[in-house]
């Protein structure tokens, strides 16, 4: 103690109090209050965004570009939201398997998981849609009626009165929505797909979005009913036309053949 | 004949009621004459049968539906069984369409009945009218029945057309506007006729009302009286049958009306009910809940009329959009040269008769069936006139041939204009073709029998196979068609070197008929001079 306090006076014992001072207020704040926050950060979200950025480099960035920018081969990606990353490669569009009119419907390559990666990384590069939760495309609590006026104003001139889809110009469609996951048809509704319009939340409330998808869920789904028997195909008049040429009246002159070949004999033979 | 109370015996009871109803409405005579009427048998004969039983089951069922149809135009809110349209505005025609198809005992059973069969009932009079065109029944003296008949499609077209409108589906009512569209495209005529035909703007609220009327009283009241019509005249005509041993221009062979066709037409009438029923049961037709009620703001995809109007929907989609503006009018052609094609479409067939009588100068009764080989020119102007029907189909379900086959639309309505030109010269080229080879067999087959597939050595080491000469009933079927000779202009000049006078429709016409019967248009058939000297030989060249 006799030599620290025979040197408090020396010139650089301010520096030396100074910087214990420094290294202790610094040790301190690395130790606690900083430190824990930045180790919640790396587990979820932004090893996701790494993870999907990976994911992303190895699938998606040869046409939509390093970093969601876009190329000539496919459109940017920034603003788009995890709500279109969730739809595209949840109904296994993307990623495309080659160029052509429409990017169809086909087997998803990619876990849940590893959608969720790509849809977070996107997610990050700007603001956009995001992923409804169960609660939001569940049909409870939808008016079906409702759901069918609201799909007949907006969706039957493209996907037919029950969403049996129909023809768009040049090799483009609108798919059949029989089987599609609600929560895809909700991703569709927000984002606009290829084709279709967006029809966010500003013209189309989250309630009225629910109602569409109770009424595809009643009319077009294993479970709905076709109370007038086969629904062949519920494409209206040109199906059921074909049926009626070729099982009524094929049946009918079939019928007519077996009459005319049971003729009446003069003599019994 | 009503002796029964002059005479000592006792008349059974059903001779008495005869005799009470032949003294008022004198069944005998009628009974005398037509009781045993001769009917000859082939199944093509019964198509037309088809189509009167389909057309007795819609009105049958028609009378049921008019039960429980409300015809009217007035706005009610849906609170019935069907859960997806709970509170949903619509009229009281669509209401009460919902009603008969969920509420009314048998509704919806009788419902697709009606309408299955207004499908076929259109089907089998399409296809019996090409039976009686591919084999020339149509000629002399049938040329008026062959009007009636066909009257009696395009009236079964417009029956069914507002037939359909009248649930006011999403899907009907978007045919009515096609249909107003149509009318609207007519220069000068069509703004009033829309007018009077809706009460004022479209849709108005008259329109069901009005095509109610007309789709149960007018339409069908014409149809009765030409359907009876047309009956009579085929009973009056009696009935036409194919070439074969015994039969001739002047007399039927068959069975009798009575008791053989009475039993077998009522048993057929059961059968063809039976089948419309069965189809009607397992499968959903215009199923106007899913459809949803009309609003003209609203639109579906894949929206098509029934089938028989889908030759006009093909026209109207592959035709270009185009216009002309003139003095503030729009003439509309985009819409109005698919209207014109569809009339003279269906004229040109309608009028074939008369054109192939005047062509051929034939003006002679014909009771013999022609086989269509044997009048290629015929044929193919018959096949040709299906393609050009057949194409315009195609247009009219563009939408889901290029969903179901994965085309473009835009290709597709390419095709169809394409190919409603050169469609039908194609099909009358190959159609003639074939006709002619047909010939060529059969005249082989008469002049040397059938191929057995016997082969055998002669001694000089030469293989032939044997043929077998046909049987004389086959040999007259083959060689009973009458082979006409081209008409002729005769020569140009007279007799002393002046001129004569030939019309320009004089000399189309020999060439027409150059085209049906002139050389290389129909093979000349085996002469008995021909097949003897054949047949005197060794019979195996």
């Amino acid at each position: 103690m006799k030599k620290l306090s025979a040197r408090r006076r020396h010139p650089l014992a301010a520096v030396v109090v100074l910087l214990l001072a420094l290294a202790a207020t610094g040790g301190l704040y690395a130790a606690f209050a900083p430190a824990s926050k930045a180790q919640a950060d790396e587990t979820a979200q932004s090893l996701a965004i790494d993870e999907g950025k990976k994911l992303y480099s190895v699938g998606c960035a040869s046409c939509h570009g390093t970093g969601g920018q876009g190329t000539t081969d496919g459109p940017q990606l920034v603003g788009v939201g995890s709500a279109a990353v969730d739809f595209q490669v949840g109904t296994g569009r993307m990623p495309a398997q080659q160029p052509g009119a429409q990017v169809p419907k086909k087997k998803v390559i990619y876990t849940q998981a590893e959608i969720d990666q790509l849809a977070a990384y996107v997610a990050s590069l700007g603001a956009g849609p995001i992923v409804p939760t169960k609660s939001q495309v569940s049909p409870e609590g939808a008016d079906v009626a409702k759901g069918g006026d609201l799909f007949r104003t907006n969706c039957a001139q493209c996907h037919n009165f029950t969403g049996e889809g129909g023809a768009l110009t040049k090799g483009k469609y609108a798919p059949s929505l029989e089987g599609v996951d609600p929560k895809h048809i909700y991703e569709a509704m927000q984002t606009g797909p290829q084709s279709m319009p967006s029809f966010p939340d500003s013209t189309m409330p989250e309630q009225q979005k629910k109602d569409i998808i109770a009424y595809i869920k009643t009319v077009n789904s294993s479970e709905s009913a076709s109370p007038g028997g086969l629904s062949l195909g519920g494409l209206g008049p040109v199906s059921e036309g074909l049926f009626g040429w070729i099982f009524g009246l094929g049946a009918l002159i079939a019928v007519a053949i077996w009459v005319a070949a049971h003729t009446a004999k003069a003599k019994k033979s | 004949m009503s002796t029964a109370t002059d005479t000592k015996r006792k008349a059974p009871a059903g001779e008495k009621v005869a005799d009470w109803a032949d003294g008022r409405l004198g069944i005998y005579s009628l009974a005398k004459a037509n009781m045993r009427k001769i009917f000859p048998d082939h199944w093509s004969f019964m198509l037309g049968e088809i189509c009167l039983y389909s057309f007795i089951i819609i009105i049958l069922t028609g009378v049921y539906l008019t039960l429980f149809f409300h015809p009217s135009m007035n706005e009610v809110v849906y609170h019935g069984p069907y859960e997806p349209m709970q509170g949903i505005r619509m009229s009281e025609a669509y209401a009460s369409t919902l009603d008969i198809s969920f509420d009314v005992r048998g509704g919806l059973l009788v419902r697709q009945i009606h309408h299955w069969a207004a499908l076929i009932f259109l089907a089998g009079m399409f296809v019996h009218m090409m039976r009686v065109f591919f084999t020339g029944a149509f000629r002399k003296p049938r040329e008026i029945n062959w009007l009636f008949g066909f009257l009696l499609f395009v009236l079964g077209m417009f029956t069914g057309f507002t037939g359909y409108s009248l649930p006011d589906d999403l899907l009907s009512g978007t045919g009515v506007r096609f249909t107003q569209g149509a009318i609207l495209a007519m220069p000068v005529i069509g703004t009033y006729i829309s007018m009077f035909l809706f009460g004022g703007e479209f849709p108005g609220g008259d329109f069901v009302a009005r095509f109610y009327s007309i789709h149960i009283l007018l339409l069908p009241g014409i149809m009765l009286g030409l359907l009876v019509g047309h009956l009579i005249l085929v009973f009056y005509h009696k009935h036409t049958q194919f070439a074969g041993p015994g039969r001739t221009n002047k007399n039927v062979v068959g069975m009798p009306l009575l008791p053989v066709y009475m039993a077998k037409a009522g048993g057929f009438f059961f059968l063809v009910f039976g089948v419309i029923a069965v189809i009607a049961g397992i499968a959903s037709i215009n199923p106007i809940w899913a459809i949803g009620p009309y609003r003209p703001d609203q639109v579906s995809t894949g929206a098509q009329p029934d089938w028989y109007m889908g030759f006009a929907e093909g026209l109207i989609r592959v035709m270009p959009g185009w216009e002309i503006n003139l003095w503030g009018h729009t003439l509309v052609l985009g819409v109005l040269i698919p209207l014109t094609l569809f009339g003279v479409i269906l004229g040109a067939i309608a009028v074939y008769p008369f054109i192939e009588s005047w062509v051929t100068g034939d003006k002679r009764e014909h009771h013999i069936l022609d086989r269509p080989r044997n009048a290629p020119t015929r044929t193919a102007f018959g096949v040709a006139w299906i393609t050009v029907y057949f194409i315009g189909l195609v247009g009219g379900g563009n939408d889901l041939w290029a969903t179901h086959f994965h085309l473009s639309l835009n290709a597709i309505s390419w095709f169809v204009r394409i190919f409603f030109f050169a469609g039908p010269v194609i099909a009358f080229v190959v159609t003639k073709r074939i006709c002619l080879g047909l010939q060529r067999r059969d005249k082989e087959k008469v002049l040397h029998g059938r191929e057995s597939g016997l082969i055998k050595r002669l001694p000089h080491g030469e293989f032939v196979e044997v043929h077998e000469p046909l049987a004389p009933a086959q040999l007259h079927t083959l060689t009973a068609h009458e082979q006409y000779k081209p008409v002729e202009i005769g020569p140009l000049v007279d007799e002393n070197g002046v001129k004569r006078k030939v019309s320009v429709v004089q000399k189309l016409r020999a060439k027409l008929s150059k085209g049906y019967y002139g050389e290389n248009n129909q093979i000349a058939k085996p002469t008995a001079e021909e097949y003897k000297e054949i047949t005197s030989g060794h019979g195996h060249h």
